[in-house]
C-alpha cells in the first residue's frame, strides 16, 4: 500500500518543526515559489522530501490554487451537480461535495485543490505497489488532500480526510512537476496517497505536460469514478493501480462509505481503454477475508479483465477508525493467493510482509522466478525484452527496454 | 427510527393542524403552572422546555433589526426558560464568572442566513452583565472568511470579545470517534472554551432536511462533508456524541428572526419569512424538532411538499433522542413549548 508517512525510515523523519522546509515553506505557502537548489538540498538529506504537517492551520492564498471544475453541471438556483465521481454531488452555493475539495461559489462549481501539493516523495515504483511496469524505477509522487470515499482503514487519513486549508501545502503547477519529475531521475509520475480523482484536474493537466518530457503517469486510486472522465485521463497515463477494497456491496457501504459496482465498472473501462492495470485487495480480518469472497473476485478477475492482470493481496494494519482489529495473519493472505491461484490467476502477490515469496514475480509457464523483490527493493530481474529468459514465456507488463 | 405523535402512535410527522393544537395546549399547561417551584430543565429526564419568543415589532421600518429589541426578547427567553425575575440570574444557570464561554455561530450562508450580528451583541452584553469579562467571550465558526461574510470584525487578541474562524487554532490531534462519526475536533472548542453556547439559525437543509441546533456542530469539526450522506443520519447525532461537544455545549439559542423554508441553507430571500423569534432551549433535540415543526408548517401553508416526500426528512432528530445516543428527547408530550 501507498501509504505516504508509515514507510519511511523512521530514523530518517524529522519533526515536521524541524523539517527543512523551503523558505516557501516557513511562509506558509502565501507565494508560489519553489528553488530548485533549496528542493534539492531538502531531497538529498532527506531521500525523500515531504512538507506535510496535517491539521496544521494554514493559511494559504486559495486563489492560486482555485480553477473551475472540468466535469460538473449547472442547476437552477446556483446549485450545481458533480459528475466526477459516482456520488454525484448536488452542491448549494457556497457548500463543498463530498470530497471537500470542490466548492460551490455563486454557482460555479471549482476544485480549491489544482497544483495544491500537500504531499511529495520520491519513491520507488514497487511502493505504489506496480510488480510489472517499470520496476527498479523511481516515481515523483503527489498527493493534494481530499478523497471521495472514507475508508475506515485509511493509512493516509491525515490527508484523505481533511480539506485542503487544513493541510500545508505547495504550489506545483503542471510544468513546474515535469521538470521536477525529470530532474530527479523519475520515469513516472505517480498520483497517489489521497485520492487523485479529486485532484483530476491538475493529475489530466501534470500528465498531459511531463509526457513530451518523456515521463510516464501512472494513477493510485479507490477508481471511485465516472466513466466520462475516465476515459479521457486514459488517454493521457499510462498504469492505474486501483485498490479494490472488497468484493461486497455491504463492505462498501460499511466500511469504505461507496458502492462496489461503480468501481468494477471503472475497472472494466480501464482494461477496454488499454491502460496497464494492476489491482491491490486489501485483507482486513473478519471483515473481507471470506473464502467464498476472495473466490468470487478472483473469478471476476479471470473471467472480466484476464488471468494476466496483477493482483495484490497486501497486509492491513490497525489505523484510523480501524484501531480495533489486529494486522492480518500471513496465513490469511497466503490464503487469499492460494485461492486467486487455483482459480487461474497469473500474477497473485502478498504484499506488506517484506521478504515473503509472494512478493516475486513467477514465470506462469516454468514457474521461475522472473522479478525477485524484498519490500520494495529489486534483487534480480530475470527478463528478456519482457520475455522469461528461462523459458521465453512473455510476462505482460511495461518493462524497461 | 420513530417518533411519538400526539396521540401516542408512532408517526414520522405531525400535521399542521395537529401541530398548532399541541403547542396551544401546550402554553396553556406551562402557563398554569408557572407558579410552580422551578424544576431543572433536563435533556435526559423528565420534560425539556422549549421557549419560542417573539416579537413582531423586532425590525424597525425599514426591515433592519432593533439591537435594543433584541437583546430584550433574549433575555426574555432566558427568564422564561429558567423562571427567573433577572435575566443574569438565568444566564448564570449556564455559565459562572471565570469561565471563557464559545459561541458557536452558523455563517456558512453569509449575511441574510446566517447568526445576526445583533443577537450576537445581545449574548455578549448579557454575559457580560452576568460577570464573564469580554475577554472571556469568543464568537467562533469555521472559518474567518465565514464569519467576515456574515458581518463580524475578525479580531483574534485583545482586551474586548474575540472572533476567530477555526482556520486560526487548527483541530485537535486526537481523532474522537463516536459511531460513524470520527473527526478532529476544532481548538477553539476543545482547548479554548469552557462552556459552549450554540447560536444556529432555522433553516431548511437541501440534504439533511433541517439545519437547527444538532447540525450546528459539524461546524466543529474538521470533515463536515463526509457526514450528509442518508440526509445527515447517524451522523448528525453522532458529531454530537463526540466528547468535548456534548460535555461543554449547555444551550441553545436559535436564531429564528427570518427562517430559511426552502433552499436552505443557502440565502433564499424568496423562501423566508419574518418570523422575529428566539427558539431557546437546554435540549438541542427539543429544540430541533420543534424547529423542524415550524419549517414543516410553514412549507405546508407554501403548499409545499413536506420533507418526508422529498426524501430528506431530518431522522437524525430522532436518532439523537435514542438510546445509544441520549442528547435530549423529541417526544412532543415530553417537550414543553412555551411561547411568549
Amino acid at each position: 500500500m501507498d501509504r505516504q508517512l508509515a514507510s519511511s525510515n523512521p530514523a530518517t523523519q524529522v519533526p515536521v518543526d524541524q523539517a527543512p522546509l523551503t523558505e516557501c515553506a516557513y511562509r506558509g505557502f502565501d507565494t508560489p515559489c519553489w528553488e530548485r537548489r533549496e528542493f534539492l538540498k531538502c531531497a538529498a538529506a532527506t531521500g525523500t522530501y515531504w512538507l506535510v504537517n496535517p491539521l496544521w492551520a494554514a493559511r494559504t492564498n486559495d486563489a492560486v490554487f482555485t480553477r473551475e471544475a472540468r466535469h460538473y453541471e449547472k442547476l437552477p438556483h446556483k446549485q450545481v451537480k458533480c459528475v466526477l465521481c459516482p456520488r454525484e454531488c448536488v452542491v448549494d452555493d457556497r457548500e463543498r461535495g463530498y470530497c471537500g475539495v470542490r466548492e460551490n461559489r455563486s454557482g460555479t462549481y471549482y476544485t480549491l485543490v489544482y497544483s495544491r501539493a500537500c504531499s511529495a516523495h520520491v519513491d520507488p515504483i514497487e511502493k505504489k505497489p506496480f510488480f510489472h511496469f517499470l520496476p527498479g524505477t523511481a516515481a515523483f509522487s503527489v498527493a493534494t488532500a481530499g478523497c471521495n470515499v472514507n475508508c475506515k482503514m485509511c493509512q493516509n487519513w491525515e490527508i484523505s480526510q481533511v480539506r485542503p486549508e487544513q493541510v500545508q501545502a505547495m504550489y506545483l503547477p503542471p510544468d513546474k512537476l515535469a521538470q521536477l519529475a525529470k530532474q530527479t531521475g523519475c520515469a513516472s509520475i505517480a498520483y497517489t496517497y489521497s485520492e487523485p480523482v479529486v485532484f483530476y484536474e491538475w493529475m489530466y493537466d501534470c500528465a498531459r505536460a511531463s509526457r513530451p518530457l518523456g515521463i510516464k503517469n501512472v494513477v493510485v486510486t479507490g477508481g471511485y469514478i465516472k466513466e466520462k472522465p475516465l476515459r479521457e485521463l486514459c488517454k493521457v497515463v499510462d498504469a492505474i493501480k486501483v485498490d479494490l477494497k472488497g468484493f461486497s456491496e455491504r463492505y462498501y457501504q460499511e466500511v469504505v462509505n461507496g458502492q462496489l459496482k461503480p468501481v468494477l465498472d471503472a475497472l472494466l473501462v480501464m482494461k477496454s481503454e488499454g491502460v496497464w492495470l494492476e489491482i491491490v485487495y486489501l485483507v482486513v480480518p473478519t471483515l473481507n477475508d471470506k473464502e467464498g469472497e476472495l473466490r468470487q473476485l478472483a473469478r471476476w478477475v479471470k473471467s472480466q479483465l484476464g488471468p494476466d492482470v496483477p493482483l495484490h493481496f497486501t497486509r492491513f494494519y490497525p489505523q484510523y477508525l480501524l484501531k480495533n482489529l489486529p494486522p492480518t495473519p500471513i496465513a490469511t493472505l497466503e490464503r487469499a493467493k492460494q485461492i486467486a491461484d487455483a482459480e487461474g490467476l497469473h500474477y497473485v502477490y502478498i504484499g506488506n510482509v517484506p521478504g515473503h515469496p509472494g512478493e516475486n514475480t513467477y514465470c506462469p509457464r516454468c514457474k521461475r522466478p522472473v522479478v525477485e523483490r524484498i519490500g520494495y527493493q529489486i534483487r534480480g530481474v530475470h527478463l528478456n525484452r519482457g520475455k522469461c529468459k528461462h523459458c521465453q514465456q512473455p510476462i505482460p507488463g511495461v518493462w524497461k527496454s | 427510527m420513530k417518533g411519538a405523535g400526539l396521540d401516542g402512535v408512532s408517526v414520522h410527522h405531525v400535521t399542521r393542524r395537529t401541530f398548532c393544537r399541541w403547542v396551544g395546549a401546550a402554553s396553556a399547561i406551562s402557563l398554569g403552572c408557572s407558579g410552580a417551584p422551578e424544576t431543572p430543565p433536563s435533556s435526559t429526564t423528565g420534560r425539556s422546555k422549549v421557549v419560542i419568543a417573539q416579537d413582531p415589532k423586532l425590525r424597525d421600518t425599514r426591515g433592519k433589526l432593533s439591537p435594543q429589541r433584541v437583546a430584550a426578547l433574549l433575555n426574555r427567553a432566558l427568564q422564561a426558560l429558567f423562571d427567573r425575575d433577572h435575566p443574569a440570574e438565568a444566564w448564570h444557570q449556564v455559565v459562572r464568572p471565570g469561565q471563557v464561554v464559545g459561541l458557536k455561530v452558523n455563517c456558512l450562508a453569509g449575511k441574510g442566513a446566517s447568526t445576526s450580528v445583533e443577537l450576537v451583541e445581545a449574548v455578549c452584553e448579557s454575559l457580560q452583565q452576568a460577570g464573564i469579562r469580554p475577554d472571556k467571550i469568543v464568537v467562533w465558526d469555521r472559518l474567518n472568511a465565514d464569519l467576515e461574510s456574515a458581518g463580524f470584525r475578525i479580531r483574534e487578541r485583545g482586551p474586548g470579545v474575540r472572533f476567530i474562524g477555526n482556520d486560526v487554532l487548527g483541530y485537535s490531534d486526537e481523532l474522537y470517534a463516536h459511531g460513524k462519526a470520527g473527526s478532529l475536533v476544532c481548538r477553539t472548542l476543545t482547548e479554548v472554551c469552557d462552556v459552549v453556547i450554540n447560536l444556529p439559525v432555522l433553516k431548511d437543509h437541501s440534504i439533511t432536511g433541517v439545519t437547527i441546533a444538532l447540525k450546528n456542530l459539524f461546524g466543529a469539526i474538521h470533515n463536515p462533508n463526509k457526514y450528509h450522506l442518508n440526509a445527515g443520519d447517524p451522523y448528525v447525532a453522532d458529531v454530537f456524541m463526540l466528547p468535548p461537544i456534548r460535555s461543554k455545549v449547555r444551550l441553545s439559542i436559535c436564531d429564528a428572526f427570518t427562517p430559511v423554508y426552502q433552499g436552505g441553507p443557502s440565502y433564499m430571500p424568496q423562501w423566508m419569512w419574518p418570523f422575529n423569534s428566539l427558539l431557546v432551549s437546554l435540549d438541542p433535540v427539543a429544540l430541533d424538532y420543534i424547529g423542524w415543526q415550524l419549517i414543516e408548517q410553514k412549507r405546508a401553508e407554501a403548499g409545499m411538499k413536506p420533507l418526508r416526500e422529498l426524501k430528506r426528512e431530518p431522522r437524525y432528530i430522532f436518532t439523537a433522542a435514542d438510546a445509544q445516543h441520549r442528547l435530549g428527547v423529541c417526544d412532543p408530550q415530553r417537550i414543553q413549548v412555551i411561547r411568549i
